[in-house]
Formats: C-alpha cells, structure tokens, sequence
C-alpha cells in the first residue's frame, strides 16, 4: 500500500491582486521503504510539494492520502500531532537550537510528543540514534563546537526521534561539502535499506538525486519525469 | 505537553540567552523593588506620622464625669462625682480596643520652691501611664514615677519645662524639694519640652504626682464634697493648716448648702473619686469601638438602668482623626499611583523584549512547529516564559526592595516599616504582569506560519 498518495494537487498562493499557482495537478505515489529524490529547479514548487507532503501546508485542492488516511483537510493542530507521529525534517540550514546540547536538540520533539515516554526512555533512545549516526561521542557538544556534517547529523537524528514513517529532507547537502554530502547521502542509503524508513529528498543537484531509488522531476508546478535511477555506482 | 516539560523547556530557552533574560528581567525587578520600598518607606511614614498624631493625642479618650443637677442649678460637665480609679482598672483589664488608661485627679494650687513660687496651669495626681496615654515617655531628666509610688502614696513629682524655668531658673531642679500646700514633693524628673496645645495652653506647665498623694495629701477632699466644682473652693471641712496660711483663698463661690439642704438631696459617699480618667485607643480605627467599650464598662460597673443616661462623657479628638486618617489614606493612594506605573513600566519592557526574543526566534518556533509543536504548546512555551521572567524578576525585585528600604532607614535614618501586604501584591502582579504582557507575543509566536517561519532570515 502507498505510504504516500498526492492525487491532482493544486497550490495556488495568494499574494495579494494576484493569484500565483506553484502546483497544477500533482499526482504522486511513494510506497514505503522508497527513496525518492524530487529535482527541479528553483521556483519549480519542488518545496512547495514538500511543505504539502510534510503537512506544513495544506493544497488549495487535491487529496493527499497520508498512510492511507486523507489529511489533506485537517486543521493545524491535528497537522502538528501527525507530523510530530509521522514525519521526520530535515534542513539545508540544520536548524538546530543554538547553545543546546546535541543531545538536547535530539530529545526536542519528544516534548510534543503524545507517547509518554519517561525521562530515561525518552534519553536512552536518543542516545541510540546518536549513536547510529555516528556521534556517541558528541552527546553533550553544542552546535557550534560542530562541524556542519555532524550538525547535519544531530539533524537527522533528530528527525528521527520520535520513529518517523517518512523522512523529508529539504536540500540536506546544500550548506555541506561534496565529501561531506557524500557521506550523508549514504547514511540516508543505509537509514533507508536498513531501517526501512521512506526518505524523499528535495534536490536540485544531480549528483545528490543520483544516490535515490527514483527520481521525480518537477518543473513548473507539474511532474515531468518520474523514472527509477539507473543502479550504476554511488550505492552501498 | 505537561507542566514539568513545558517548565524545562522555557528554562532551557531563557538560559540559552542569559544576556536578553538578564535585561529582561531587569525592568521587573527594578519595578517591583521600587514598589516594595516606596511602599515600605511610604509604610514608615505612615506610621511615623501618625505617632506625631498620637503625640498630639488623636487617639486619646477622656472619660469625665457627668454633670451634677442639684436644686435647679446645672453644674456643668464634670461636676459630678462617678469616676473612681478601680473604674479605670475595670477600663484596661476589659476594653481590648484601649491601649492605656491613667484616672487623673487635678488641683489648682500653688507650688512653692526655696523662695519662688508658682501656680501651674496643671497640677495631675495620676498613674505612670499617664506618660505612655500622652506619648511622652522620654523624660528629659530622671525618671518616672512607678505604680510603687501610686501605691505608697509617694511624695515624688514629674515637672514640665516651664515649671523647672519659673521655680529653678538655669538651676537642676533634680532631687530638689517642691511644696504642694505645704506638702514636699521631691522633684524625680523631668518632662520633654511638648509646647501647647491646640487650645493654646501651655503642656509644659504641668505637675505630675501619684494621684494618691495628690488625693490624700494635697487635696484631701475624695470622701466629702458633693460635687467637684465645691472641691477646690469650699475646703471648710478639710483640716488643712492652708487656712490659716491664705486666709483669703477660702471663698464660697456657691452657696453653701444648710443641712436641711444636704439632707433633702444627699450624694452617695461610697467611693474615691478621680476628676478624670485618660485612655488612649489602640489605634485611630479602634476609637468608635474603644468608645462602645468603656460606655458599656462603665454603665455596668455604675449600675446604670437602660432608661438612665451616662453618668459620665467620653470626649474623643474628632478633628485630629480625621486629619490624621486622610493623611494617611493619601499616603496610601499617593504609593499606589508609583507601584502601578512601576509595573506597568516593567511589564512594557517585558513586552518589548518577548516580542523582541519571538522575532528573534522565528526559526526556532518554525522548527518546533514542524516537528509537531501545535500552536497551544508554542502558546504555553511563550508565555511561561514570560511568566518565569516575571516571577524571577518578582524574587530578584523583593531583595532589592528590602535591602535598599533597609539601606534606606540605616543611612538616612528614615523610618521604614516592612509591608507584607506590599510584597504580596508584588509578586502577583509581576505574575499578572507576566501573562497579561507575555501574552501577545506569545500568542503572535503560535500564529506564526511554520512555513514562513522556517525560511525566516
């Protein structure tokens, strides 16, 4: 069954005098346990869909089928609920909370959570996705003393924390370099097959798209090309 | 989201920045601390001024007796003999509303030392409460006399200022001798200046003895005459060796009634009798109150029928009640005024810096929000923040306030008084303050787009 299902979505913005359309009639289906890379170029509404697909905003029309539940009409608070159960974020920019402990950042959306948790459950589960990105050893550095891959890292960790089924990642290679992307972009191979968790990446680099499963190209608020990506190199 | 959690986070936030929370609270600790010391200055004022209006005797009672009606002839207030000092025993073990009783018995007579003489404008037999009734319980010299000397009957006396000039000149009039109709008096200290009273006479012309040496050595009339007006002129029946002394101060300035007279319309000889008897209020509220009181006492302990009148009259200061009781309220309006606009002061600056800190962390709401902070919660943050800020600047602010009022009264020696009542109100309505000023930027925080938000440079 599809994990995600987006049927003729619509989003027209507002601004004003004028009506400015971003999406025109997005039809799109992602299983679970996929890798789907979105590509385009700026102002295609390549973010736009995934504001929608992460329930940040909600299509002027159009159904969006979110694990088999139509959440395309839901108020703000019942978004909030589900994307704090359902869905995992991550940033160009890592938005991590300045002068907070890598393991605070991580343990941040476990407040909101309706889980109830206790306190040690809640650290002792952080720490073990910390540990399985790869910084056991940075629990207690603060974003600054981070480099940009680790901070990217403490990123997806915590996007991960309340055990997402989705993963949405805006541009996550964007403010990192080539190496650095490289190996961030095999830890999402490796979340992905191990772990099973469906990760769509917002990209507008080739080379970051190529590590996906599909890729779906998006230009001017349609979808142009949807194809699997040829299993040539850059996998595990 | 639960208390504890939504606690730990605004915590967590406000230490994050501990410069901004630092400012922040600063407009609220220097508005509470400004309200908890005008306050409690304004407090020491307040009392002070109405210790100079008890000095004055705002809260004084005089009970005297009432007037005696005999054959036709009114003899005017005070004139009738129903006061006795057990009736002022009765008035401070029953009355709680009264503070101090001292049973007054006068004489005007003259007072004779070495080789000048005197006649006072008072001469008061009375009790050493008489000193505490009129607030004047520092002695310039010496000592007061003690309930002891009451008992005894002692031979001691208190003298005022313009005594000790006209009968002592520069001399000390310490230890020395004073003749009372022919009775020494040993002079055992001396009173503060008080200057005159309202009515212009002059408090510093004034004798204080024991009111029983006034009673049984000086005027010596308590068992005999039928009303007081006849006490001090018509001593025919006293034994008093002054008649042969002053001849001439011996005239009846009232006719002097036959036996048959007598016998038609007898007083009761039943007790000793004082001219007056002092009380003073605990405070100014309590003098309706400590009136009611003594009425009742004494209406019980004269045996009075509910058809009788008062055989005595309470007189209390109205005039200088109310001037002091709306002194007092102005003062307490005047301090109202600063701690409101105090606070209003520092809960603006509070508004300002959340708005400031909302604005500042757009991204970090964006990013709570997508990572499922509903509105309510980023609500709840926000404003507990504030709530915090305000309750830490309540704390930090009473400190100040009591150790800057402690300053206060140790360097300017200004009276201060501490005020609970102040520093409740304080800190509720820096709570108050903290919800009602957090609240918009809180709510303005919750309304945010996580969309907008997130992309906030």
């Amino acid at each position: 069954m599809d994990l995600i299902r987006l049927k003729d979505v619509h989003k027209t913005y507002n601004l004003g005098e004028i009506d400015l359309p971003v999406l025109m009639g997005v039809s799109l289906n992602i299983d679970r346990g996929e890798f789907v890379a979105l590509m385009g170029a700026s102002g295609s509404g390549k973010s736009t869909l995934m504001n929608i697909m992460g329930c940040l905003d909600h299509p002027t029309s159009g159904d969006y089928w979110l694990d088999g539940r139509e959440v395309s009409r839901l108020t703000a608070r019942e978004r909030a609920r589900l994307r704090n159960r359902m869905i995992g974020f991550v940033f160009q920019s890592f938005n991590l909370l300045p002068r907070t402990t890598a393991l605070e950042n991580v343990l941040m959306p476990l407040i909101y959570s309706k889980e109830g948790l206790s306190e040690h459950q809640k650290r002792q589960r952080a720490i073990e996705i910390l540990r399985k990105v790869g910084l056991s050893d940075r629990l207690g550095h603060q974003p600054s003393q981070l480099s940009g891959g680790e901070q990217q890292r403490v990123a997806i960790a915590r996007a991960l924390i309340n055990r997402p089924q989705v993963l949405l990642a805006d541009e996550p290679t964007g403010n990192l370099d080539s190496h650095t992307s490289e190996e961030l972009l095999r830890m999402f191979q490796r979340l992905n097959s191990l772990d099973g968790i469906t990760i769509v990446i917002v990209t507008h680099d080739p080379s970051v798209a190529r590590h996906a499963q599909r890729i779906v190209h998006i230009m001017d608020g349609l979808i142009r090309s949807d194809a699997d990506t040829p299993r040539d190199g850059g996998t595990l | 989201m639960k208390g504890y959690s939504i606690l730990r986070t605004a915590l967590s936030a406000l230490r994050r920045n501990v410069m901004r929370t630092m400012l922040t609270t600063l407009g609220i600790i220097i508005g509470v601390a400004a309200v908890i010391t005008m306050m409690e200055i304004g407090n020491g004022a307040t009392i002070a001024i109405q210790r100079t209006m008890i000095s004055i005797g705002a809260n004084t009672l005089v009970v005297v007796p009432g007037a005696a009606n005999t054959g036709g002839i009114n003899y005017g207030i005070g004139s009738l003999m129903t006061l006795t000092p057990q009736d002022a025993d009765a008035i401070i073990k029953e009355c709680t509303a009264v503070g101090n009783v001292a049973p007054i018995v006068r004489a005007r007579t003259q007072l004779v030392s070495g080789n000048r003489n005197w006649v006072p404008t008072y001469v008061y037999g009375t009790t050493p409460s008489f000193l505490q009734v009129r607030e004047w319980m520092d002695l310039d010299q010496g000592e007061a006399f003690t309930e002891h000397d009451v008992r005894n009957a002692s031979k001691v006396c208190l003298i005022g200022q313009t005594v000790v000039k006209q009968l002592f000149g520069g001399q000390t009039p310490m230890g020395k001798e004073i003749r009372v109709r022919n009775v020494a008096f040993k002079v055992i200290g001396v009173l503060r200046e008080k200057g005159a009273n309202m009515m212009g006479l002059d408090q510093d012309d004034i004798l204080l003895a024991p009111w029983t040496t006034i009673k049984y050595r000086v005027v010596a009339s308590s068992l005999a005459s039928a009303n007081q007006s006849s006490t001090n002129t018509n001593n025919t029946n006293e034994v008093n060796t002054l008649n042969k002394i002053y001849p001439e101060i011996q005239q009846n300035l009232y006719p002097v009634p036959s036996d048959t007279e007598q016998a038609d319309s007898p007083q009761p000889i039943r007790f000793t009798n004082v001219d007056q008897i002092l009380t003073s209020a605990r405070s100014a509220v309590q003098i309706p109150h400590a009136i009611q009181q003594i009425t009742t006492v004494l209406r019980q302990r004269h045996h009075l029928h509910i058809s009788d009148p008062n055989d005595f009259n309470i007189r209390d200061m109205t005039e200088i009640t109310k001037a002091m009781s709306s002194t007092t309220e102005l003062i307490t309006k005047l301090l109202l005024c600063v701690a409101m606009i105090s606070l209003v002061v520092g809960g603006i600056g509070i508004m300002n810096i959340m708005l400031v800190s909302v604005t500042e962390r757009t991204r970090e709401i964006g990013l709570r929000m997508a990572v499922g902070a509903e509105p309510g919660d980023i609500l709840r943050q926000f404003l507990t923040e504030a709530v915090v800020l305000c309750l830490l600047g309540g704390t930090l602010g009473i400190i100040l306030g009591r150790s800057s009022s402690y300053i206060v009264t140790s360097v300017l020696h200004w009276p201060t008084a501490t005020s609970v009542s102040a520093i409740v109100a304080a800190v509720v309505v820096s709570a108050t303050v903290g919800v009602v000023f957090g609240f918009y930027p809180a709510w303005k925080a919750s309304r945010l787009d996580p969309i907008e938000a997130l992309r906030y440079e």
